[in-house]
């Protein structure tokens, strides 16, 4: 039997990409995969009584190393925020290529803490910042300085010390460009490096504050338990910076999105699903329902979303456990097609994720096809003809050539890159100023022009003579040409409209980066956990490929 | 060091800045990451044009013909877009040229990119300096060292047909000395081998 991909024009509306969770697929999960033979060490660690200082932990592998670069700043209480318009913050990291010499981390010392004012080199892959939690961080330092292990419920209502307030990478101020490392098999999944940032800021978090104890209360002072770490991870504050990222990498999130259909295809594809892969599906199920219970949110539309989900997650167990037939054929699409009529999206895309654990044998190779080289798809087919740009408009962005932009609603926002912080943010054009710097982010609103500017003409036209007049529209005629073969290139929707949500569109992201508790503070920005009941470093050789059940909150 | 990604966004959003749409100004972008990447000075000719794209008037081909003259200056971003959007056309015609170019480096990485399109290496002569490109994979030029050229007299083109560099008699000589690493094949080997035991007329 064969399974259609699920169809583009449902999958990626920003309502639907908007409950993606994380999977097998995720980038932090296949990162610990990829590096679980790596040699982990901690090679400097040279903090004060306070905890400020610099550090070094590396993976290393044959003649490769990576080191993660640490400097620990004091800063004042109100220095500290989360916004990306912070200039001070408590830890500032870099991943750098290699062993860094005493050069090296002079150099960094000099600029890594100054983040996008200062400049990193070719030598540096990402660069980071966070900032404590701090009534976490201090409750963790008071109690092991006494002796005691910190108050669990009160360390977990959190889930992490530090949150990183952004991540760069691929060539952002001085870093390198990705052309110099892409041949790497080790880092052929997206965003890799950053997750390996992440993941080390995370271990540097756990070291502080033992050291901090320690200084403290040298006699008494005992380390964090290491079951408490394993369910801390590193949070996360992102904004609209994330936002255009998918809008400007269409080949990129083609292929994330595609990997996680190709998956569920293939699943809803096996006849006869074994004992062992069924009870493995269920087991996680049931197991990662303690995540939904623990997931804390004060955002009144992700709480709507997260009782649906528990309503739905409860009907979809009890249909399992009293009416589902596991050794029928098909028993997976029969299942999916069940969550479909009866489950909403929330629910649909969770069960999307779960029905992946098993499957090792399908997820492993479709994650080493999730990157992409954009370049090779940047110059616009101009031999073709307006026929066959008709016919891929009319195919593609059905729902979008149907909406009415001369409606005010419609067309209320308007992208734009501010000029203090130079990232993206979302403006209203009606109240504020600057929509004629408008970004070309507003896909859905250019593909309906040029739809209409195409409609009358001659079919034999070639692209390459319609550009002569119409370069205006030449960014969605490369957009069209591009989603005539990567069917998930495009958001299926309204990025300027009244309706939008642009947290839809951070979630989707942020998913396929294997976040979890989306916690959304406005409709424009939010937070998350990233490695919570992840292993430690030095468990890495083996362990449970599961562990994003596992964590005890 | 100002990174070839950092180099891209930064171009884009300049040539917007000046009034080209986003759609040539992300052409612009890569090309001038282009350039950079291959050693030649992109962004100072870029911010050079820049500095007098406003005040000055420049010549906007759209067709492009066999010889193509203007009594103002030829603007090289968009001879360059034109240029790629028509390579399939313009690979008919052998040679091209221009009279009176403006900024002739600007122009290289559109013709860079027309070669790895075509599938034909394109020799370049800007006046006096010649360029070869290879299918947008390398350039090789004995004038590297330029600096910035704010206009060419002339500029020729020439499509050049896919020939080897070297002769047949190179070729079997060469041949001749690989031919040392095969083993010769017995008849009960060639007996089994593919195809073997079937009628070749079925």
């Amino acid at each position: 039997m064969e399974v259609q991909l699920r169809d583009p024009k449902v999958v990626m509306k920003l309502s639907k990409l908007g409950s993606f969770h994380q999977s097998k697929l995720s980038f932090l999960r296949s990162f610990l995969n990829e590096f679980k033979d790596w040699e982990y060490k901690r090679d400097l660690f040279d903090l004060n009584e306070n905890g400020y200082g610099k550090a070094v932990y590396s993976f290393k592998k044959q003649n490769r190393t990576y080191s993660l670069v640490c400097f620990a700043n004091q800063i004042s209480d109100t220095e500290r925020s989360d916004r990306v318009i912070a200039t001070k913050w408590d830890a500032a990291f870099t991943l750098h290529d290699g062993i860094p010499t005493k050069k090296d981390l002079d150099r960094l010392l000099e600029n890594v803490p100054k983040q996008e004012v200062g400049r990193l080199s070719y030598k540096e892959l990402t660069l980071s910042r966070a900032n404590k939690s701090l009534r976490i961080f201090n409750h963790v330092v008071e109690n092991l300085s006494l002796g005691k292990q910190p108050d669990i419920n009160k360390v977990l209502e959190v889930g992490y010390l530090y949150r990183t307030t952004a991540v760069y990478g691929s060539g952002k101020f001085g870093l390198a460009d990705r052309f110099r490392i892409k041949n790497r098999t080790e880092i052929c999944g997206p965003f890799r490096l950053e997750m390996m940032l992440v993941y080390l800021v995370r271990q540097f978090t756990f070291d502080q504050v033992n050291h901090i104890a320690k200084q403290k209360n040298p006699r008494k002072a005992v380390e964090l338990d290491r079951e408490i770490c394993r369910n801390l991870g590193i949070g996360n504050s992102t904004g609209l910076g994330m936002a255009p990222f998918i809008v400007n990498h269409p080949t990129l999130l083609n292929n994330w999105v595609l990997s996680r259909e190709l998956s569920l295809k293939k699943i809803r594809e096996i006849k006869i699903v074994n004992n062992n892969d069924a009870e493995i599906f269920k087991k996680y199920l049931k197991k990662s329902i303690k995540n939904i219970s623990f997931w804390n949110t004060s955002s009144e539309y992700q709480k709507l979303k997260i009782l649906d989900l528990k309503q739905d997650l409860k009907k979809l167990i009890s249909y399992l456990d009293e009416d589902f037939d596991f050794k029928k054929n098909y028993p997976f699409n029969d299942l999916y097609i069940w969550c479909e009529k009866n489950l909403k999206d929330e629910c649909i895309e969770y069960t999307v994720s779960m029905l992946m654990e098993p499957y090792d044998n399908i997820t492993n190779p479709l994650i080493n096809q999730m990157s992409s080289d954009e370049d090779k798809f940047f110059t616009i087919p101009t031999q073709k003809k307006i026929e066959t740009l008709k016919g891929i408009l009319e195919k593609n962005y059905s729902e979008i050539i149907k909406i009415d932009f001369s409606k005010k609603e419609n067309n209320q926002n308007f992208w734009f890159i501010s000029k203090n912080k130079e990232e993206p943010r979302l403006a209203n054009r009606y109240i504020e100023k600057g929509s004629e710097l408008e970004q070309p982010l507003a896909i859905a609103r250019d593909i309906n022009k040029l739809y209409k500017r195409i409609l009358n003409l001659r079919n034999s036209l070639t692209i390459g003579n319609f550009l002569f007049e119409n370069n205006d529209l030449r960014h969605v005629v490369r957009r069209a040409f591009i989603s005539e073969n990567f069917p998930y290139a495009e958001i299926q929707d309204n990025t300027i409209g009244s309706k939008l949500m642009p947290i839809d569109m951070l979630r989707l992201k942020l998913s396929f980066f294997g976040a979890v508790k989306f916690d959304p503070r406005s409709d424009k920005w939010l937070r998350i956990c990233m490695f919570q009941g992840a292993p430690l470093p030095d468990e890495l050789k083996s362990f449970d490929s599961g562990w994003i059940y596992n964590s005890i909150n | 060091m100002i990174s070839l990604s950092e180099i891209d966004t930064t171009v884009k959003r300049a040539t917007k800045a000046v009034g080209f749409p986003w759609g040539i100004a992300e052409e612009v972008g890569k090309s001038i990451r282009i350039l950079e990447m291959f050693g030649l000075p992109g962004l100072k000719n870029l911010n050079e044009y820049f500095k007098v794209f406003n005040s000055k008037k420049f010549q906007n081909v759209t067709v492009i013909s066999k010889s193509n003259i203007s009594k103002i200056s030829y603007c090289p971003i968009i001879s360059g877009i034109n240029f790629l959007d028509q390579v399939h056309t313009l690979e008919g015609f052998e040679k091209i040229e221009f009279e009176n170019f403006a900024f002739p480096i600007l122009f290289i990485p559109f013709l860079s990119r027309s070669s790895e399109i075509i599938g034909k290496k394109i020799f370049l002569k800007i006046d006096e300096k010649e360029f070869l490109l290879n299918f947008n994979q390398s350039m090789y030029s004995s004038n590297l060292n330029v600096n910035i050229i704010e206009r060419a007299n002339n500029i020729k083109i020439n499509f050049l047909n896919n020939e080897n560099s070297f002769s047949n008699q190179d070729w079997q000589e060469l041949y001749k000395l690989s031919e040392k690493t095969f083993v010769e094949e017995t008849e009960e080997l060639k007996k089994k081998a593919a195809g073997a035991g079937l009628t070749d007329n079925d």
